[in-house]
């Protein structure tokens, strides 16, 4: 059933934010912590251990499927919605603040990409020479 | 036509549905014919939607873009926290797990010097323009975080409300930026592997601009990307109010 699908989904985002929201709380501070990334842990461990034991079968895993397809149109509307007005108007300061910090993450992103991929590489010929 | 106008905002999420489908048909139409593919579709559809949302914000003057025009406030909900949340979980749906557990250091990693590394330029910034106190100085290097660790501090440590209105421009800007940018500049920083999409996420942060940053340059990427970028906002507000402010009144 393709609800089956959606309505594992929709627990494991639910759980997750619940989560990230209380974790948030313990750190004291207003904000959710990684919600969306623990509901993507929640949904991963679900389906690699469903496909072992019950079987999320084919119409199921529809359910998630549509979703991950809306993807991009979700996108596009979320692009939409933006306060892209708000952010041309706010003025220089926030232009140059905004637009620096995006250059110079930028800029840092091969550096620390070479790191985990080297981290990985070494992670991955010490666990072949466990073998 | 008033009839149609009725049905139309009675049936906001459908006809945001028809509205996104007929950008994203006009974006591939254009991306094959005068780019020959050279621009992706999506990334040509989320530029049309940013576009729209800029004509639509100046039009009604309000903050949610083009939602604000009622025969389109359904794109609000379409577009929405919790719509889109509810996809990005979805993408995790066969993602490499491996990946995942081998470079989950340095994605962590990456979120803390994303955070502060952001926080440094902000700040510097809002120094260069004349700003002297601690707090409004914080304020502004949050916001170049995202648009809601700045508002957070700002709130906690009790700024002016024309600084935190700055604050969200900035955080406003960098996440037009990343969407717009990501697909132009992915090819020279080597985003095109499941190692760099979580490091580009934990340095990015904002959820919506590395979204749709990575929708435009590699859907398969998005999972690793919004993993990181997810711990960010979280980080930021923990960050910022306590010790980087602290060091920030220490230096001035």
């Amino acid at each position: 059933m393709v609800i089956y699908g959606v309505a594992l989904l929709a627990f494991c985002l639910l759980t997750g934010t619940l989560a990230g929201d209380v974790l948030g709380r313990l750190l004291g501070i207003e904000a959710n912590v990684g919600g969306v990334g623990i509901s993507m842990l929640l949904l991963l461990y679900f389906t690699s251990r469903a496909r072992e034991r019950w079987q999320l079968n084919e119409l199921s895993q529809s359910g998630i499927a549509f979703w991950s397809a809306m993807y991009i149109p979700i996108v596009v509307a979320m692009a939409a919605k933006q306060n892209v007005a708000g952010a041309i108007e706010s003025g220089w300061l926030a232009l140059f603040a905004g637009v620096l910090a995006v250059v110079v993450s930028f800029m840092l992103t091969p550096l620390l990409s070479r790191i985990a991929h080297n981290g990985a590489h070494s992670i991955n010929d010490e666990l072949e020479e466990h073998q | 036509m008033e009839l149609l106008t009725a049905v139309l905002v009675k049936n906001g999420l459908i006809t945001a549905f028809l509205l996104v489908g007929t950008i994203t048909a006009l974006s591939y139409w254009l991306s094959n014919k005068l780019s020959r593919g050279v621009i992706h579709g999506s990334a040509l559809a989320i530029a049309i939607g940013l576009l729209m949302a800029y004509f639509g914000g100046s039009y009604t003057g309000g903050s949610r873009g083009l939602a604000d025009i009622s025969i389109f406030s359904g794109v609000a909900v379409m577009g929405g926290a919790m719509l889109r949340d509810f996809a990005i979980v979805s993408t995790a749906f066969g993602a490499d797990t491996r990946a995942l557990k081998q470079a989950g250091w340095v994605g962590a990693f990456s979120v803390v010097i994303g955070v502060v590394l952001s926080f440094v330029v902000g700040a510097l910034v809002a120094v260069a323009f004349g700003y002297t106190d601690a707090v409004s100085i914080t304020t502004i290097g949050a916001g170049a975080a995202t648009y809601i660790v700045g508002p957070v501090t700002g709130t906690a440590l009790g700024a002016s409300s024309e600084v935190i209105a700055l604050s969200v421009g900035a955080g406003l800007v960098k996440s037009v930026l990343v969407m717009v940018g990501t697909p132009l500049v992915a090819k020279s920083i080597g985003l095109n592997n499941p190692y760099s999409a979580m490091v580009y996420g934990g340095l990015m942060g904002t959820t919506s601009g590395v979204a749709g940053g990575l929708a435009a340059t590699d859907p398969t990427l998005v999972p690793y990307g919004a993993m990181t970028a997810t711990f960010y906002t979280g980080v930021g507000c923990l960050l910022a109010p306590s010790l980087l402010f602290f060091l920030v009144r220490l230096a001035v």
